[in-house]
């Protein structure tokens, strides 16, 4: 059987793909927000919370992290219906993502936390340093740099996370490919150039974070 | 609602059903498995080949470098999609699980091909430098000298991916393996409540996944004592 | 009758020169010590003549032939002839001290392993570490694993022995057991290329010296020459401040 490649015929639905790529990182970028925050609250919980709070906490990283994305978002979008929560397709691979980052980056957070060393708060403290002082000029600037390699490489993951939003019929990247494929049937060609814009996004991603990370934060990052 | 679960429960939980059920639990992980099993072989292939230093072997290095950027950076379901299409195309007649399994196994041999390689890294130049003047080849370096102390700080990473991409498997449900995920799409199509369906199929990859993360978690332990004797 | 010339040898790491024509050579049974400060070179010469490092121009004759080091049979040919000690001893820490002494012999050169084991005892007998056969790497001591070390290179039955500052990383009093080795060696009449800062014992056992300095050699001459009369200025300098301590 043969069959002979026509990358012609994808041309035109190029503008197509990359909204749908705008969407993915639109998509990304929400889910990441949402799940630092929570991850930071959790973070705080686990490490200056009481027993109960920390076991809590425990449950939903440990549980969250040990079960498929996919499967998450799949309850959300078929379960909660049962109990009269109807959430859009959006919104549900929104807050599954979400929820899913939120787990993943309380323990990065956590890790960055308890990874300032008591000699660093003692130096600080000795030198005269208030409270709040050693917060701002000896905690904070440590931990982002410890924190912003590991941050950057989940966004990165999340970002090709995103296109299982496509199992649901979100319009993202991987979705319009889905829909260009239904249209043309030039299968190879369509997830070929769908393939070349996620590593396109994130080797330019990658590149981003990195220069950012090194410039401002004089953290240890990979270019590439 | 509750009711309504526990009403279902038992229809749910038949024999039927739960030899289904323990029949996609296996796929899964042996998806996942057989994909991680070939894939550190030929990741191995590909961190030997970035060794050498010949500029004869320059074409391979950079089909090597090209080939692992590349799979880490596609999502793995429009690597599916890829492969399952080009298969569909050309005309072999595999199997969907066969088809998943190809696609892991080119994932997992990127990834597994940079752990390998900073395995390889991590043992010290001296040795490999001890081996050379003593006439060892590239191969016999490091078949005899770099993999028996390499591998202690390769295995809980690579196991680690494996563990790691039981979650991913799921998504070889959109192209019809019949591994967890799919089951409970097909059971909730038959009729049972979503909470039930997906609730379950969420204990269960955490049954699968959970304990093999502790287990990982202990198997890195071990080896990091047996290395500092 | 072994015989190594070595004619006007550079070699560099990247842009930095650090061999810059350096013209020695060791006779059959005669031993050749380098000295020189940190950086002269010494070790990078070692490493160019057992292919560790290209050189960037110069020849290497063993034996009156001349190795090409861009070609890899000549390469697998001066590693058969020569076997050198590290400084860092680099034993095979995979594997306990026979093996680390039969590996070579067994796997690369092709002998019987009961005749490269039988070898083997002997040799580690003679370093004095029979009782350790079975023992690791890093179940010994400095000196210990140096011994190893020797008594590998030894197994490769070589034709020259280069021993590349092999007491620098030694605590001192693990310093002795390895050079009374090494004096032996010498009495038996193996050839040797030795860098090292033991001035006393390059004296001692060298038939011929050659100061370096800055990827050159400065001065060579006997031992007697160097350390008691130099005629270099730079000698001199070096010299004096050696004996200070």
């Amino acid at each position: 059987m043969s069959y002979t490649l026509q990358y012609g015929q994808i041309w035109p639905y190029l503008p197509f793909l990359l909204d749908g790529a705008l969407l993915s990182l639109q998509i990304a970028f929400l889910a990441f927000c949402g799940g630092l925050f929570i991850g930071t609250l959790g973070a705080a919980g686990k490490t200056f919370g009481g027993p109960i709070v920390k076991r809590l906490i425990n449950v939903y990283v440990v549980f969250l992290t040990n079960t498929p994305q996919l499967v998450q978002i799949y309850f959300l979008y078929f379960a909660l219906p049962d109990v009269g929560i109807l959430l859009s397709s959006y919104v549900a691979v929104l807050i599954g993502m979400t929820l899913n980052a939120g787990a993943y980056l309380t323990e990065i957070q956590r890790a960055g936390f308890e990874s300032v060393r008591q000699t660093e708060m003692e130096a600080a403290e000795t030198l005269g340093f208030s409270r709040a002082q050693q917060i701002r000029y000896v905690i904070m600037p440590h931990v982002a740099r410890v924190l912003f390699p590991p941050l950057s490489n989940h966004y990165i993951l999340m970002t090709l996370g995103t296109s299982m939003a496509a199992i649901f019929g979100v319009e993202e990247l991987t979705g319009r490919a889905f829909n260009v494929n239904a249209e043309t049937f030039r299968s190879i060609e369509v997830f070929s150039v769908t393939a070349l814009m996620y590593i396109v996004i994130t080797v330019a991603a990658t590149a981003i974070l990195a220069v950012i990370g090194r410039v401002l934060l004089r953290a240890r990052m990979r270019i590439i | 609602m509750l009711d309504r679960l526990i009403e279902e429960a038992p229809q749910f939980f038949s024999y039927y059903n739960v030899i289904f059920l323990g029949k996609a639990m296996l796929a899964t992980i042996g998806l996942s498995a057989v994909g991680c099993l070939t894939g550190i072989i030929a990741g191995l292939a590909l961190a030997l080949v970035r060794l050498p230093t010949g500029v004869l072997w320059w074409p391979a290095k950079v089909i090597a470098v090209f080939f692992t950027e590349l799979f880490r950076r596609i999502p793995f379901l429009v690597t599916l999609m890829l492969i399952f299409f080009a298969f569909q195309l050309t005309g072999f007649d595999l199997s969907l699980f066969v088809v998943a399994c190809i696609a892991v196994f080119l994932i997992a041999t990127a990834f597994l091909s940079e752990i390998i390689r900073a395995g390889f890294e991590a043992v010290h130049r001296n040795q490999w430098d001890a081996a050379a003047a003593m006439n060892f080849s590239l191969l016999e370096t490091v078949r005899y000298v770099v993999l028996p102390q390499a591998w202690r700080i390769i295995l809980p990473p690579a196991f680690g991916f494996f563990v790691l991409f039981i979650k991913d498997t799921a998504l070889a449900s959109q192209i019809g393996v019949v591994e967890l995920t799919y089951a409970g799409r097909v059971l909730n199509n038959k009729g049972f409540s979503a909470a039930l369906v997906f609730g379950t199929m969420l204990v269960l990859y955490f049954a699968i996944s959970y304990p093999l993360a502790r287990l990982g978690v202990r198997l890195e332990a071990r080896l990091a004592k047996a290395r500092h004797r | 009758m072994p015989r190594l010339d070595i004619v006007d040898l550079k070699a560099a790491y990247g842009s930095l020169t650090v061999l810059d024509g350096i013209t020695v050579s060791v006779g059959s049974g005669k031993v050749l010590g380098l000295i020189g400060p940190s950086g002269s070179g010494k070790s990078t010469i070692l490493r160019v003549l057992v292919g560790l490092l290209k050189p960037a121009a110069g020849r290497v004759l063993l034996d009156d032939v001349e190795v090409r080091y861009s070609n890899a049979g000549d390469v697998k040919r001066v590693r058969d002839q020569l076997a050198i000690v590290f400084q860092q001893y680099n034993l095979f820490q995979n594997m306990n001290v026979l093996d680390n002494v039969t590996i070579a012999p067994v796997k690369i050169r092709g002998r019987s392993r009961g005749e490269v084991e039988q070898d083997a005892r002997e040799l580690l007998a003679k370093v004095g570490l029979a009782d350790k056969l079975k023992s690791y790497p890093d179940e010994l001591s400095g000196g210990q694993q140096q011994r190893v070390a020797i008594a590998r290179a030894l197994a490769l039955k070589p034709e020259i022995l280069l021993l590349d500052e092999i007491t620098a990383a030694l605590d001192p009093e693990l310093v002795s057991e390895v050079l009374d080795t090494i004096r032996v060696l010498a009495t038996e009449g193996m050839t040797m290329l030795i860098v090292s800062h033991e001035m006393g014992f390059i004296r001692e056992v060298s038939s011929k010296v050659a100061f370096m300095a800055d990827g050159k050699v400065v001065e060579m001459g006997a031992p007697a020459q160097i350390f008691d009369a130099p005629s270099e200025e730079r000698t001199r300098d070096f010299v004096s401040k050696i004996l200070r301590h």
